[in-house]
């Protein structure tokens, strides 16, 4: 509609319509807002005015926008960024289709992985970005931009910002990096450290592990029931299914697990923090993309101006070491740190070859049925 | 013809509004959903039928989770009614001029999120929390005991949470004994603990009964101690609810467990006030 209005006035200026049929217009405009967005709509879109909503993970990774994107975006251009938080993708999601008009109350988010993408897509969550005022995006690696190309040929509703990996983390006092090393993936399902592994609630995650042990591609599972055995064999030995990035956090620091699945970037927190975690990424690591999407209903202007702020080498880098994910910055296009270039996961290509991400169709299709057959399988204990 | 008398409706309307509208609307949204279907982007599909209800029932797992719903939920009552019967006692036999302020004390914990409270126990009964560290540090045991993300711990985290519900019931059915029945029964030659046996505790189970059913509800909704301080096969119905709506954005199937969980427990609330009276349940905070 504000393309519309800026059409209309821009044909009053030239004299192509009258005073008259103008002021008609605008309210016309008016009535069709209101009536679109209804009384909350307009209150909101008055006070949202000058400022805009970002939702992402919390803890320390939040602190990294705040502090490196966020604070200087309102200083240079005196718009707000109110910085919400979600404890993982799904919840989220639950708020934002619970939301009045669904999507409506949020505008941009710290998605992960192609296949959050694909479902917002999926439930017309989407928004057009003009890349043409995001310039900072020519700077992203192309292939972690393709992916979501494929999704929405027309224009990406989303620009990548960083990536990361859920290997595996181990506390090297209790385990040795040779026998992590030769397990591999079958590390979270030793004997050895049966009581004190962890993993995340996560039924993705679980049954990509569960693929790479029973030595199958995860993107292409044929046997599922030894995906599913050897679920149920891990379940009696797990203390714990950890549900945030926090709490992965405090029960490897606190010794009371001693392996578990792990995001690399809480992986290079710990071991920042002294504490003896090594992060092995085993064959078949699950990799995975982050990106800001743009919600439907969006201040698109705004967006447009956050996004290009939050790629400028200077914030990315300086949110890349303060999360401790890889920026999406390609490498061979700009000059990354020495601190990044030591953190799980960097591609100092900037291809990403040999990095092995989930197939959204693939696990998106089999949503449903594997999320509830994997919580009968850990509620059975 | 007799004139209408809208004053007592005036009165009323505040309070019947909030009530339709915080309670009932809410209700009603959640049994509405439950007879719907869900598309396959996560989107809820109006269409009425009863497949989540026979989705439910056909498949022994979801009941399973229910029975071990009430399970932990007569366990927490039984232990809420061993630990909460003794101070209660206390402190209705106490003329210590304290009295008040111990029975304050009860409501403390209600002043801390229950997140908070859940939570601590994690830094008590930790690898490294205070239980294990201490007994180290004495030398009972050479490793931690494993303490956290059983069945033990949440039962824990429950009790410490309902504990003050059955205290404050138990104590104020106690005080509501008429002192001259036990001067009574001393006097027809019973002792102290004959005197409780046929004179105090008959008496007080009204409260008993109040306290076990407060109890048993929140238990049986409790969603935080399963998470928090279970592991894996602690999973309570609250939990499985959860992992419904936000897990596979499955909306009415979580809504017709939760319909199912509501039909259970307004049964216990019915069957209770059919035979007790449900103004039991009010005496506690009455006498607070």
């Amino acid at each position: 509609m504000k393309e519309r209005l800026n059409e209309v006035k821009h044909q009053y200026e030239k004299g192509n319509l009258s005073r008259r049929d103008f002021v008609k217009y605008l309210g016309i405009a008016g009535v069709a807002a209101g009536l679109a967005g209804g009384p909350f709509g307009m209150i909101r879109q008055a006070m949202a005015a000058g400022r805009i909503r970002f939702d992402g993970w919390g803890g320390t990774t939040s602190q990294a926008f705040r502090r490196y994107a966020f604070d200087p975006f309102t200083e240079a251009t005196g718009i707000r960024v109110i910085d919400g938080e979600f404890g993982d993708m799904d919840s989220y999601l639950t708020r934002v289709i619970a939301s009045f008009p669904p999507g409506g109350e949020f505008n941009l988010a710290h998605l992960s992985g192609v296949f959050d993408y694909a479902r917002y897509v999926g439930l017309e969550f989407h928004t057009k970005l003009d890349e043409s005022k995001i310039t900072n995006l020519s700077l992203v690696m192309n292939a972690m931009i393709e992916p979501y190309r494929k999704i929405t040929p027309d224009g990406l509703s989303a620009v990548p910002y960083n990536l990361g990996q859920t290997g595996i983390a181990y506390n090297t006092k209790y385990i040795s990096r040779d026998k992590a090393e030769n397990l591999g993936a079958s590390l979270l399902w030793d004997d050895e450290i049966s009581g004190r592994l962890g993993s995340w609630g996560d039924w993705r995650t679980n049954i990509w592990y569960a693929a790479l042990h029973t030595g199958q591609s995860p993107n292409d599972i044929q046997d599922m029931d030894a995906v599913w055995n050897a679920l149920s064999a891990q379940v009696p030995m797990v203390r714990k299914y950890w549900a945030s990035g926090a709490e992965l956090m405090s029960l490897l620091a606190n010794e009371e697990i001693h392996a578990t699945v792990a995001w690399s970037g809480r992986v290079a927190h710990l071991q920042d923090q002294g504490y003896p975690i090594a992060f092995l990424a085993p064959n078949g690591c699950y990799s995975w993309q982050e990106c800001i999407f743009v919600m439907k209903g969006t201040d698109i202007d705004v967006a447009h101006q956050l996004l290009d702020f939050m790629l400028a080498p200077e914030a990315s880098i300086a949110v890349a070491e303060g999360q401790m994910y890889p920026p999406s910055l390609d490498p061979s296009k700009v000059e990354l740190t020495d601190k990044i270039k030591q953190l799980p996961a960097f591609d100092p290509t900037g291809k990403l070859e040999g990095y092995l991400f989930a197939d959204p169709e693939y696990w998106n299709a089999n949503q449903l049925a594997w999320a509830e057959r994997w919580d009968r399988i850990r509620a059975r204990g | 013809m007799k004139k209408f008398n809208w004053q007592p409706w005036a009165l009323l309307a505040p309070s019947v509004s909030a009530i339709f509208f915080l309670l009932v609307v809410p209700v009603l949204f959640v049994v509405v959903y439950s007879f719907w279907l869900r598309a396959p982007t996560g989107a809820v599909i109006p269409d009425f039928q009863f497949g989540n209800y026979a989705r439910f029932f056909e498949d022994f797992f979801y009941p399973s989770i229910l029975i071990r719903t009430i399970r932990v939920s007569l366990i927490c009552v039984f232990l809420c009614l061993i630990f909460g019967y003794i101070p209660a006692y206390f402190f209705h036999r106490s003329k210590s001029r304290y009295r008040q302020a111990m029975i304050l004390l009860i409501m403390l914990p209600f002043w801390i999120s229950f997140i908070i409270r859940t939570m601590s126990w994690v830094n008590i009964l930790g690898a490294n929390g205070f239980v294990n560290h201490a007994l180290m540090k004495i030398g009972l045991i050479s490793e931690p005991l494993s303490l956290l993300y059983n069945e033990g711990a949440v039962l824990m985290g429950l009790i410490q949470f309902l504990l003050p519900f059955m205290i404050l019931n138990i104590f104020v059915s106690l005080e509501g004994i008429d002192k001259n029945l036990l001067e009574a029964a001393r006097s027809m030659g019973c002792n102290e603990w004959q005197a409780f046996k046929e004179v105090t505790l008959p008496l007080s189970l009204p409260g008993v009964s109040a306290g076990c059913l407060l109890v048993f509800v929140l238990t049986a909704g409790t969603y935080l101690p399963p998470m928090i301080l279970g592991g894996a096969g602690n999973e309570m119905i609250a939990n499985l609810i959860f992992n419904r709506v936000i897990g596979t954005l499955d909306w009415p199937f979580g809504s017709a467990i939760s319909v199912i969980l509501l039909i259970l427990l307004g049964t216990i609330v019915w069957t209770y006030n059919r035979y007790l009276g449900i103004n039991q349940l009010f005496n506690a905070f009455k006498g607070t």
